[in-house]
This record gives C-alpha cells, sequence and structure tokens, in this order.
C-alpha cells in the first residue's frame, strides 16, 4: 500500500497498482500465491462506464470484487470519490457502491419475495420512514427496471432470466448508488433479452449518472456500451483506450487477436475476414511465464519479453499499451 | 413405406391456403390483445410447490396417514382401554393370577365367569403377557416411549447439530478446521460402550425418587439421550456445515455482503432459510434411526426401566416363548416396521419435494 | 428433386417433455433436410427447441422426453422406428455429438487415451496397436500437440480448448456422416472459440461430413453455417442461407433478434432489443409463438398459426408480416373466406 499516493479528485474510482493474490495449498503447510490479480491501475470518472474484458481466468472479476471489497487485496490502493476504500471506510461506502451479478439464477435468494430482495439494502440501511414508504420505494425501483408492480409478491423462480436480472439491477440501484460493478451482467441472457437490459443499464445511467464498471467477456457488447474499455491478460493489464479507438487500432498483439476472434453476426464479413488465430492456451497462474504473461502465445515475443514485464505507457490521447515491441 | 422425405422445393410457388385467410385480420394488433395472450403462470412460494408435490407422492401420504393412526392410537388406547400397562389384570377387584399367556380376544377363566354372571370385561385384543397384563396396552406405551424417545432425541440432535455445523461453515477457515476435527473425535467413540458406561455411572450417581417420568424410564434411558446428544449430532452437524458452505458460494449471499449485511442477518435471511429443508429431512430421517437404537438397546436390555414397556423390551421379553406365542413377538415387531417405514418414506417424500438440488 | 443429396431429413417432428406441470411440446412440428457435406446451422434462444432436435435425432432424451410424432429419415429410412440396438450403431458409426460442456463430457477417471480407444473399438473392428495408431491419428487430426504422449494423460491435465478437441476426436473417430454440434464453444473464450471453430471448418473440408450446428450465437452461425434454421417456440420461423438469414430476413423474429444485437454499425446508437419475456413453453399462444412479443403482430397472429410460405425473395418463412408482403406482391391468391372449397 502507498500511504503517499494522492488520487485525482476528478475521478470517483481511482485504483492504483491493485493486487489479489489467493493461497493456495501446494503441501501440508506451503502454500503458493495465485495471482489473480497483479498490479491493475485504472480510474473512473462520475458517470462514465468503463468496460473490462478479457478471458475466462484473467482475474476481471476478482478485480471487481476486490474494488467493493469483497476481497480483502493483498496490495495497491482503491479510492472511493478521494477517500481510500479500507476495512473501515467501506462499512460508510456500501451505499455508494453495488454490484449486479452475473448468475441471474443464484443471484436472488429462492426464498424471498421479490419486494424483500429490492428492499433488503433499503433495510440493511435503514433508509425509509414507514412500511408504506419502503413500499413505495421499492415500487418506484420495480418500475425504473421495467417490472410490473403486482410482481411485488412473487418469488424469484418465476422469472425468466432477463427479469431476474432487472431485479438485480433493482437491488444494486436501491440505494442510490454512484458507481454499479456490472460483473459479466448480461452474459447469462439470450440474445433479445441481452439488448433489453444493455439499454436499460444506459439509460439508468443517463437518468441517474451512475459509472459502471462493465465486466464482460463479449468485446461487442462492451464495445457498446462503454466509453473506455480496459483488457487484461493473467491478472495483468495489457491495454486501456477509449472505445472506438482501442476497436479500430488495439496496439497490444493481444488485443488484436481477441477483436479479431470476435465473431461477428455478419456473414460475408465473418467469412472472408483473415483471423488471428492464437495458438495455445492460458498459462495457469500458478505457473506464470516471467517477464509478459502473453509472450507464450505472442509472435513478437523477444528475448527482452520473458526478462521483465512492460509497463503500461500512454501512446498519446490516453491509449494505455503494456507492450516491448508496440 | 415412410412418407416422402420432407423437400423445400417442392413448397408451391402459389398455393391454396390464401381461402383460409380473412383480410380483415391484417391490422394491427393492439397491445391489450396481445397481452392477453401472454400470461404468467400461478404464483407459487416455494413451501406451496413443495407441499403440492408432496401431497402427490402416494408413498408419503400413506405414511402420514399411518403415523397419525400410530399417534391416535397411542393417545386413546390407554384413556379408553382401563388396564394399565403395568398392573395384572384383576377381575371384580380380584386378581387374575390364570390371565396369564393369553391368545388375542380370549377370556380368563375368572372373566368368563364374571361375563357369564352378566359383568363386563374389556376384551385382551392382543391377549396378554406371561405376568398377565394387557398385552395391548402394553404395546401401545411401547410404541408411545419409542416414539418419544425418537422425536425427543433427533431434535437433541436437531439442535446441537444445527448449531455446531453453522458456526463451522458459515465462519470456515481455522474455526471450521479445528471444530471438524472435533467432529472426527467423536465419530470415532463406540456408542455403544458409551451407553453401557455412562448407564453404570448414572446409576450409582442418580438416584431417582418418586414417579417421574424420567425415573419411571429409568437410567438407562436418560444415558441414551446424553449419548445422543453427545455423539449422535455429528451426522448433522456435517450435513448443515456442507450445506452452509455451498450456500454460502451463491452470489445472492455476495450481493447480501455488498449490501452491507451484517453476518448475522445473512445467516438468519439467506442461509438459514435455504438450508432448512434439507435439516427437516434429515430430523425426519433421524427419528426412525433413533427409534431403532431404542429398540435395539431395549432389546439387549438396556432400555428403558421394567415394568415401563419399550418396543423393543417387548420383542425381548417375547423372545423366551416365541414358538407358542409368536403373536408377542409380531406385534411390537409390527409396530417398529410400521413406525421406522413410515418415517423414512415420509423423509424420502419430504426430499423429493422439498430438496433443492432435485428440483426442476 | 434437389441436386444434392440430403443425407438426413426430419418431417414434422414433435417431441414432448412429460413434466410434473403438464406435458410440454418442446418440438412442434420442425421439418428440414441436411445435404451431404453442408453445415446447417440451427440457431434460436433458450426454449426454442434447438438442442432438443438435435437429441431427437441421436434419440438421447432425457427420461421424460419422447419423440411423438414425425419421421427422422436417414439415409431414406425412417430411424424413429429402428430398435435400441440399431440406434446404438447409428450413434458414433452414423452420427455423432459434441456437447457444450467440454469439462463434463469426458470421465475424469479414465486416460484421454483410453476414452478415445473406447470410442473407436466400439464401432470398428480395429483392434489392439491399429486402435492405438488411430487414436494418435485422430488426436494429431484435430490438432493436440504431442499426441503420444497425451493419450497417457487424464482429462483434468487438458484445458477447455484442448477437451473439446478430443471430444471432437472422439465424435469423429468412426467418421460419421453427420457430427451435431450442440452449442460446441459456449463455454470457451473467444480465442479458443475462434480456434475450434477454424478446426470444424478445416475436419469438414477434409473429411466431408454434414455437421449441425446448434448455437444461439449468431456471430458464430453467420461464420460457419451453409443454410440456417431459426427457432423460436419449438417451430421454424425461417430458413434459407446465410446470406438470406442475415441480409433479407422475413420472419419478425428473425429482424428484431439481428437488430438486438450489438454490430459495427450500431456502436454509439441505442440497440433495438426485442421487447417481453421468452416464451413460456407450458403457456403457448394459439397463434404464432413469437406474436406476444412482436411489435408488428397483426390479428391473424394472434389467432392463427402461420404456414410456411415462400417469401419474396425466394426462401421460406413462416410469418403472417411475409405472408401479406407476398400478397401484395401477388404471389399468393387470395379469396374471400366462405368462398370455393
Amino acid at each position: 500500500m502507498n500511504m503517499n499516493y494522492k488520487p485525482n479528485p476528478e475521478n470517483l474510482v481511482e485504483v492504483n497498482d491493485l493486487k489479489m493474490y489467493f493461497p493456495i495449498k501446494t503441501g501440508l503447510f506451503s502454500t503458493t500465491p495465485l495471482k489473480a490479480v497483479d498490479g491493475v491501475t485504472f480510474a473512473i470518472k462520475p458517470g462514465e462506464t468503463l468496460g473490462l474484458v478479457g478471458e475466462s481466468g484473467c482475474g476481471k472479476t476478482t478485480v471487481g470484487r476486490a474494488l467493493i471489497r469483497l476481497y480483502k487485496p493483498t496490495d495497491g490502493d482503491v479510492f472511493f470519490d478521494g477517500k481510500r476504500v479500507d476495512d473501515k471506510s467501506i462499512l460508510g461506502l456500501r451505499k455508494d457502491m453495488q454490484m449486479v451479478f452475473q448468475d441471474p439464477y443464484s443471484s436472488l435468494n429462492p426464498r424471498m419475495t421479490v419486494e424483500d430482495i429490492i428492499g433488503e439494502p433499503l433495510d440493511v440501511h435503514h433508509l425509509y420512514t414507514s412500511k408504506a414508504d419502503r413500499r413505495e420505494q421499492i415500487l418506484h425501483l420495480m418500475e425504473l427496471v421495467g417490472l410490473n408492480a403486482e410482481h411485488a409478491t412473487r418469488y424469484a423462480h418465476e422469472f425468466s432470466g432477463g427479469q431476474r436480472q432487472r431485479i438485480g439491477i433493482a437491488r444494486a440501484l436501491a440505494t442510490n448508488p454512484r458507481f454499479i460493478v456490472c460483473d459479466e451482467a448480461v452474459s447469462a441472457l439470450d440474445v433479445s433479452i441481452q439488448a433489453q437490459v444493455i439499454n436499460m443499464f444506459e439509460d439508468l445511467q443517463k437518468k441517474l449518472g451512475v459509472a459502471y464498471l462493465f465486466i464482460a467477456h463479449d468485446l461487442l457488447v462492451v464495445h457498446h456500451i462503454s466509453k473506455r474499455i480496459a483488457v487484461m491478460y493473467l491478472g495483468k493489464m495489457v491495454e486501456t483506450a477509449d472505445a472506438d479507438e482501442l476497436n479500430s487500432n488495439p496496439m497490444h498483439p493481444y488485443t488484436t487477436s481477441l477483436l479479431s476472434a470476435v465473431p461477428y453476426p455478419d456473414p460475408k464479413i465473418a467469412k472472408s475476414s483473415k483471423r488471428i488465430i492464437l495458438e495455445g492456451d492460458v498459462p495457469s497462474p500458478l505457473h506464470m511465464p516471467s517477464g509478459c504473461p502473453f509472450r507464450t502465445r505472442c509472435k513478437y515475443a523477444t528475448e527482452q519479453c520473458a526478462q521483465e514485464m512492460p509497463k503500461l505507457t500512454d501512446r498519446g490521447n490516453g491509449h494505455m499499451v503494456a507492450c516491448w515491441n508496440k | 413405406m415412410a412418407k416422402e422425405a420432407y423437400d423445400v422445393n417442392k413448397m408451391p410457388k402459389k398455393n391454396p391456403l390464401s381461402l383460409q385467410i380473412d383480410l380483415q385480420k391484417f391490422e394491427k394488433a393492439t397491445d391489450e390483445e396481445k397481452h392477453q395472450a401472454e400470461v404468467m403462470s400461478e404464483s407459487t412460494s416455494f413451501f406451496r410447490d413443495g407441499m403440492r408435490k408432496l401431497r402427490r407422492n402416494p408413498l408419503a401420504m400413506f405414511s402420514i396417514v399411518v403415523l397419525i393412526l400410530i399417534i391416535l392410537m397411542i393417545t386413546i388406547v390407554p384413556i379408553v382401554v382401563p388396564y394399565s400397562y403395568s398392573d395384572i389384570i384383576t377381575v371384580n377387584g380380584k386378581r387374575d393370577k390364570s390371565a396369564t399367556n393369553m391368545a388375542p380376544f380370549t377370556y380368563s377363566k375368572l372373566e368368563q365367569q364374571y361375563i357369564d354372571e352378566g359383568g363386563k370385561v374389556f376384551p385382551h385384543i392382543m391377549g396378554t403377557d406371561e405376568l398377565g397384563r394387557d398385552y395391548f396396552v402394553r404395546v401401545a406405551y411401547g410404541t408411545r416411549i419409542s416414539l418419544l424417545v425418537g422425536v425427543f432425541a433427533s431434535a437433541i440432535v436437531l439442535i446441537i447439530g444445527v448449531l455446531y455445523g453453522s458456526i463451522a461453515g458459515y465462519f470456515g477457515g481455522k474455526v471450521d478446521l479445528i471444530m471438524m476435527r472435533i467432529v472426527d473425535v467423536i465419530y470415532s467413540l463406540p456408542d455403544l460402550l458409551m451407553i453401557i458406561l455412562l448407564s453404570v455411572v448414572l446409576n450409582e450417581v442418580l438416584k431417582f425418587n418418586g414417579n417421574g417420568i424420567l425415573a419411571r424410564l429409568g437410567t438407562n434411558m436418560i444415558s441414551l439421550f446424553i449419548v445422543f446428544g453427545l455423539l449422535y449430532w455429528v451426522g448433522m452437524a456435517r450435513l448443515v456445515r456442507g450445506q452452509i458452505l455451498t450456500i454460502k458460494q451463491n452470489e445472492y449471499v455476495l450481493a447480501a455482503k455488498v449490501s452491507g449485511a451484517k453476518s448475522s442477518r445473512i445467516i438468519r435471511r439467506h442461509i438459514l432459510p435455504n438450508c432448512i429443508s434439507v435439516i427437516i429431512i434429515s430430523a425426519a430421517l433421524q427419528i426412525p434411526s433413533a427409534i431403532f437404537t431404542e429398540s435395539f438397546l431395549s432389546f439387549i436390555s438396556l432400555g428403558v426401566k421394567a415394568p415401563m414397556p419399550s418396543l423393543g423390551s417387548l420383542a425381548s421379553a417375547a423372545r423366551s416363548g416365541i414358538t407358542t406365542y409368536t403373536y408377542k413377538l409380531v406385534f411390537p415387531a409390527l409396530m417398529i416396521g410400521l413406525i421406522t417405514l413410515a418415517f423414512n418414506l415420509l423423509g424420502d417424500g419430504l426430499r423429493d419435494a422439498f430438496d433443492p438440488k432435485l428440483r426442476r | 428433386m434437389a441436386e444434392e443429396k440430403n443425407i438426413l431429413s426430419v418431417v414434422d417432428l414433435h417431441t414432448t417433455f412429460a413434466t410434473d406441470k403438464g406435458e410440454v411440446m418442446a418440438v412442434n412440428g420442425v421439418s428440414f433436410n441436411l445435404a451431404a457435406g453442408k453445415i446447417l446451422g440451427i440457431v434460436g434462444e433458450s426454449g426454442s427447441g434447438k438442442s432438443v432436435s438435435a437429441y431427437s435425432i441421436m434419440q438421447i432424451l432425457e427420461k421424460n422426453g419422447s419423440i411423438k410424432s414425425g419421421q427422422i429419415l436417414y439415409k431414406g429410412e425412417d430411424i424413429t422406428k429402428w430398435p435400441e440396438s440399431r440406434m446404438r450403431d447409428f450413434r458414433g458409426k452414423c452420427c455423432s455429438i459434441i456437447f457444450q460442456d467440454p469439462m463434463t463430457s469426458l470421465n475424469p477417471v479414465f486416460t484421454i487415451g483410453f476414452q478415445l480407444k473406447e470410442a473407436i473399438k466400439l464401432h470398428t473392428n480395429r483392434t489392439g496397436k491399429e486402435v492405438e495408431k488411430r487414436a494418435i491419428e485422430m488426436l494429431e487430426l484435430v490438432g493436440v500437440n504431442e499426441p503420444e504422449k497425451r493419450i497417457h494423460q487424464y482429462p483434468f491435465e487438458f484445458s477447455g480448448g484442448m477437451r473439446q478437441r478430443v471430444m471432437i476426436a472422439m465424435a469423429l473417430a468412426c467418421e460419421p456422416d453427420i457430427l451435431i454440434a450442440d452449442e460446441p464453444t459456449t463455454a470457451l473464450d473467444v480465442t479458443i472459440q475462434a480456434q475450434i471453430l477454424e478446426l470444424m471448418k478445416d475436419l469438414q473440408k477434409k473429411l466431408g461430413m454434414a455437421i449441425i450446428m446448434v448455437t444461439h450465437d449468431l456471430g458464430v452461425i453467420a461464420q460457419m453455417a451453409d443454410e440456417i434454421i431459426v427457432m423460436y417456440g419449438g417451430r421454424v420461423c425461417e430458413r434459407g442461407t446465410a446470406e438470406d438469414i442475415f441480409y433479407r430476413p422475413c420472419h419478425e423474429y428473425t429482424k428484431g433478434l439481428l437488430r438486438s444485437i450489438p454490430n459495427i454499425d450500431s456502436m454509439g446508437k441505442r440497440l433495438e432489443p426485442i421487447s417481453g419475456t421468452p416464451i413460456n413453453l407450458l403457456n403457448m399462444p394459439k397463434g404464432c409463438a413469437f406474436c406476444p412479443r412482436c411489435d408488428a403482430a397483426m390479428k391473424i397472429c394472434l389467432e392463427q398459426q402461420p404456414p410456411e410460405t415462400r417469401t419474396v425473395d425466394g426462401h421460406l418463412a413462416s410469418c403472417w408480416k411475409a405472408i401479406q408482403a407476398e400478397i401484395e406482391a401477388g404471389m399468393i391468391h387470395v379469396e374471400a373466406p366462405g368462398s370455393g372449397t
């Protein structure tokens, strides 16, 4: 932790060199750290969306969870609204930082009615004056996410995936937060429903001015919703840029191949384009390659890549890349 | 011969389906009309849905009926039948020494005499035992004791097991590690030996006076309860811990944490309600196992103190005259069989209806 | 008859599942042809009946599911009438399937080689060394490095993408005519997905089998399929070549689906989602399955199921809106109701 680090007052959320290691048992008494997140830095301005993409196991979910302190980070600083987030301050910040989860089936308690699920944050923070006030607030939230008031007394298992995700979003909005972590919030939904939920996220942002950290593996979705995109690979951030810039001018070889692997829903593009097919698999985070983690699959890899991890450097217009060769 | 293969190229370029079309209907439908086509199914809570499934399970419903009948029997019989479980039959104020080992629905000489004189004698539905006590009442009392032991022992197991298991499961880490090692140690203690040792010790220590229920049950029974309290909860504790570990992984628990909910609220509102069905199911299955243990202990005369009967001690006593008086073994054995079978089937039915893992 | 030979024809297939809330018609009158050596894409959302159609062909439905009516013609023979013993031969030798989740499709207690060899032994007469050779050959074919070494490894030593390669190797071990791929890349990352799709296309060219690609991902289908079937609520909405479906969609559902996915053109713009919630198979509308969610729904859509007709563009769709266009184009002759026979 760097106690001297001063956050930029313009940023709502600022993450500096966040590290999250999990101890993995390797013997009876010995453990090896699994470096799920290894030195991640980014910032989100109020009302802005930062997209965080990467493949499974790259640590993007861990970033989100460490950020709102579901995990205690191993090292690094997280600031919210200029305040350092730690075990003490988080209690007061819970209202402002919320989360929407991936799985619309396991993220809602099957034994609770919709009303109680959405009302839980209100109960916890005592945000209502009377029973009637609580109900009114809940109905307002349900209206906000496009749910019928008559659904309030139903149980979560009676709803379809898209509706459940709406319930989850209403719960996240209950405390009127300024920042929401959306952890693969649309990945489990059907295509036609996905668009509904994406639109809703955008509408809510316009209406309420919330900032999102939008974590997903689908580049098209992330590109659609985010202003800026950060790309992660094996716990490290390899590139961040404005969404359009990243799409038209990807610099890191990983981003390039990621973009080229996206199956575009257009037969001409999909069948004609020359794809860069990445060889091999993501290395295990327990046995990370030295230097740049991507070098084992990178066709530009040199001696230098094996020795030292390149720093994330600005290549103009806030386009940050961590690569020796580009 | 199979129908001709479906062939898209044979689709007619013009087709006669037009006959059915009413061009009037090619106008836009209103939202209301569309809404009518889309109805949400009836609202059901988890509990109601489970009850509906349980009601459809004939074996479980049959078990419930059997259990209700048995409970009715053990409450009504001792009131209606004018004999006591511990007293030898008296006819007209005189002890009937001839009324031993009678077959069902027969009368002794004295009784027959009394009936001939115009007196009324309640029939011995299951006959009498070797000391001339009405067997029907003894079986009813025995069932009462066995059931009581079963329910009480399960309650002990339930309370201790759930408390212990939920603490270990929720806090995890070192707490869990230490608590579960204790469970492992307890698992390795031989239960029978513990019961024998405890009853010997308790016999010396506890001297019951009077006629309290504990005194009538005897020290063996008390040590049985203690042993249940000491040893048998470990299975329940493991089960509850496992349940909580899985439920803790669910995102709704994380969501509650993100909302700022405290541990106590998370346990109360999220974790316990979601493992309660599994706990109840396993408690229902614990009852027959406790009854079995009790019967078994009574059978090897470590059970209730005479003259109090239990199903096990009745069966044990019937052993001596098994060839001549077979019915004396049949009745208590039948009761044990019915009770354990009914509880087991009911437990299975409950599991099918309420276990979230089996739901589709 | 068409010039190309149809290796598989599904005719008016109805598959139902008995649930405790009533009978569910998961596949409701689906027909299609699969030409030898072509890739047929079946696309639809969850509950559209796309996977159930595929499982019906293999007859590997869950216990409560059954084929109620319809025919599945493999080289002209109706396989729904075949006994189980013959079906066992059909699976693997004539038609193989790969599943979505490569993590659970392999048995963790046996080596990759053992499982692969089992699959080979079951359907061919090869023995001993030949089987081993074939297994190594297959692994090499699907791009597993050092197959001689990896054949002795267990599934947990393989990554998700590698496992899916092994699954493909197992499916192709007996040179089937048809490969059914049920969401083969849904559980994989995009870069791995690209590898697997590329591999499947290569293998298709090399071995010449027909592929039925079942997926919800329009991107995947656009990349792979020659012919596409769009399904909704257990019925076929629209069928045609990939170009027909993506560039000239006629069914309102297909149109909506294409509008609702983020695309290169849609960046910065608002998406146009399909309104409403997915269909509840227990509660099917009387008319078109899609009508409750359709913005263009007409009165007739609510009352009558649309028949399949040739659209103005020449492919096939089941949509009253398309029929309306066909009437206007004079392709369908309309008589007033009541008149004629």
